[in-house]
């Protein structure tokens, strides 16, 4: 077998396009990734036109609250990018300067104000499926947010004329006379006027009046609760049920690292084998000089530590931008160990099946790619029973045991990575029995 | 003198296919055996079990595949090694005591030291079916069995190759091959052996075959091939 080994080594130093391929691939995924994942906006780049007038403001009774507060809300909610006109925001989001444009009419306040329309945003978009679905979600959530505060200051501004109302006092409204009665002292001030009053038709009437002041004091205090629940009649309290939370980042690391991980060592194995195959030297080997078990071991590690390397090296450039937690690197590399030990016995019976490197390389291309965007599919987004299908071709190939056990590595992430390290060990016992029948077919 | 290869009641079945239908013979130390018959005849069934790389249905060849030195119709080598390196690979896993001196003997024997250091991928078709036939010797077997070792070769170039054969042959080594050019078996064997339909219909000196086939002029034997088989088909017809 060590005379083998260093034939492949001897063999893969001299396909230079593939060597050069082998080193460049790892650190140019590594810097794409981390230049992404570091140098890409948190927040959404808008262009926002703010078409209302200087100083505007949303009266809520005695209250005003500047339309400036929802602007400033909106800015600090997305890379807000100024356009001076809605046909320059227009040229921003069709050179792709910006991802949308949210224009503010002029009239907003007035509306807001009216109490019987609420206020309009124009958002302009353009792109693909993936850009618009971008942008409705970050920038829905952005001018949810946004709209949140608001409201919850016109709450405020609602609650304090409300108030005004029940308390009394100098409401500082234009032509409003000084100490106002509050609602809530009028039942008591006419129940003194009451007492010195004889019965008859002017006390029942008095009476009548504190009556519904009284009724009217206590339903208008209860409205200040009910403006609040309005403004966010639910609120949302989420759970995770197993494992740590997956930032978004580093997940998309575990997925670049695996994808590597597959596409370099299923490339190797399934070619390594197939060369055999193509130089007719498999018939020569397997007639006494090697067993085949011994032949797909050689292959299958050889593979595997090359895909193993790279992974490994490409993690690591990666760590340089984004922070991963290396007191888990034990976990790392098993994780990285068996599922790339299971690519290789994937890339074995691929190359078994194939006559010539080129077919083998094609097949598992062919092969790979979908099954790693199969097993990205998440739960709930297609049809329950597509999904059961989903779920039993990815169950049946590395790639999501893969992703699993270093995304539970990585991440700390769910399943614990004790059951995706022994399906890749089931998988491996599959798959390399499956290049042993192939490899005997194909002799 | 004992054979150096006997192969005995040699039966090879795929399904329900009968590839090889009892064939025996035996090939003596120093002797050339050309396998010849039409295509599908199982020259290539039978020289892959001498080999061992296909198992037999039923019956016996000796001596044991490891025994036997093999060469395949395509060369089996490594395009991106060179010569030395194929050889001394071979070598390795061959076993051979001494793998340096067997490849500086193998160089020596296939006229290639020059070409030592060039990939094989590069040599001219003639020259890689010299190494390929080279890694077959590699382990000194004292039996070599090679299938259509000169398909695809121009003439100059199965001249060389045949040069080398015999040189092999000369020094005891016993050389069974498969051939679809007559001429070549007329000029290189000591014996030929007819195959069809994966019977031995024949089994006697190149001279032999041609006086069966009323051949007087012993110049083609590829037509006393086609007489041959002819009357053996006119004779099973009836039969049948």
């Amino acid at each position: 077998m060590r005379s083998m080994l260093k034939k492949d080594l001897l063999i893969l130093a001299r396909s230079r396009l593939l060597v050069a391929l082998l080193i460049l691939y790892p650190v140019a995924i590594a810097l794409l990734i981390g230049f992404a994942i570091s140098r890409s906006p948190a927040r959404p780049r808008v262009a926002i036109v703010d078409q209302t007038p200087a100083g505007e403001t949303v009266q809520v009774g005695s209250q005003r609250v500047p339309v400036s507060r929802y602007t400033e809300e909106l800015f600090s909610q997305v890379q807000s990018v100024p356009a001076t006109s809605r046909a320059r925001a227009i040229d921003q989001v069709k050179s792709g300067a910006v991802i949308a444009a949210v224009v503010i009419p002029p009239d907003i306040a007035a509306r807001i104000s009216s109490g019987v329309s609420s206020g309009t945003l124009e958002v302009l978009y353009n792109g693909d499926a993936l850009e618009q679905s971008l942008v409705q979600s970050t920038l829905g959530s952005a001018i949810a947010q946004a709209n949140l505060v608001f409201s919850q200051q016109i709450q405020r501004a609602a609650a304090t004329a409300i108030d005004a109302l029940l308390h009394g006092g100098d409401l500082a409204i234009l032509g409003a006379p000084p100490n106002l009665i509050g609602l809530d002292e009028i039942p008591g001030a006419l129940a003194r006027v009451i007492s010195r009053q004889p019965p008859g038709r002017s006390r029942s009437q008095l009476e009548r009046i504190a009556a519904f002041a009284g009724f009217a004091a206590q339903n208008l205090s209860l409205s200040k609760r009910v403006l609040s629940t309005i403004g966010q009649p639910i609120q949302v309290d989420s759970r995770l049920l197993h494992g740590r939370r997956t930032p978004l980042n580093t997940f998309a690391v575990v997925v670049a690292v695996t994808v590597s991980l597959m596409f370099v060592c299923v490339l190797l194995a399934a070619g390594g084998v197939a060369l055999e195959r193509e130089d007719h030297t498999l018939a020569r080997l397997v007639r006494g000089l090697i067993s085949r078990e011994a032949l797909l071991a050689e292959k299958g590690l050889l593979a595997a530590g090359c895909s193993f390397a790279v992974s490994l090296a490409m993690l690591a450039g990666v760590g340089a931008f984004v922070p991963l937690d290396w007191s888990r690197a034990g976990l790392w590399l098993l994780a990285l160990a068996l599922g790339s030990v299971a690519f290789g016995a994937l890339g074995l019976a691929i190359g078994a099946l194939a006559r010539e490197v080129r077919a083998a390389s094609l097949l598992a291309f062919l092969l790979s790619l979908p099954l790693a965007f199969l097993a990205l599919v998440p739960a709930g987004s297609v049809a329950r029973g597509f999904y059961d299908a989903i779920g039993a071709v990815s169950f049946v190939f590395p790639f999501k045991a893969a992703l699993q056990a270093l995304d539970a590595a990585v991440n700390g992430a769910s399943p614990a990575i004790g059951g995706s390290l022994l399906h890749l060990a089931g998988l491996t016992i599959l798959f390399g029995a499956l290049a042993r029948v192939g490899l005997r077919r194909a002799e | 003198m004992s054979a150096a290869l006997s192969v005995s009641a040699l039966v090879k079945r795929y399904g329900e296919l009968e590839a090889l239908r009892g064939v025996s013979f035996d090939a003596d130390p120093g002797e050339v055996v050309a396998v010849i018959g039409p295509n599908g005849a199982g020259k290539t069934t039978l020289l892959s079990i001498i080999a061992g790389t296909q198992q037999a249905s039923s019956g016996t060849v000796e001596p044991r595949p490891e025994r036997v030195g093999w060469a395949p119709q395509q060369a089996a080598l490594y395009a991106k090694l060179s010569v030395a390196e194929n050889l001394e690979l071979f070598a390795r896993l061959e076993r051979v005591r001494d793998p340096s001196a067997a490849v500086e003997r193998m160089l020596e024997q296939t006229g290639l030291r020059e070409r030592a250091r060039e990939r094989v991928g590069r040599l001219s078709g003639g020259n890689r079916q010299r190494v390929n036939v080279a890694l077959a010797l590699l382990a000194d077997p004292p039996v070599l069995a090679l299938d259509e070792p000169s398909a695809s070769l121009d003439p100059a170039q199965r001249e060389r190759l045949w040069q080398f054969i015999v040189a092999l042959a000369h020094g005891g080594t016993a050389v069974v091959f498969s051939t679809h050019n007559v001429r070549e078996a007329q000029r290189y064997a000591d014996r030929a052996l007819v195959l069809a339909e994966g019977r031995l219909l024949f089994d006697g000196t190149p001279a032999e075959l041609m006086r069966e086939a009323g051949e007087d002029e012993p110049a083609d034997m590829e037509r006393a091939l086609v007489v041959f088989l002819e009357r053996r088909a006119a004779v099973a017809e009836p039969s049948r």
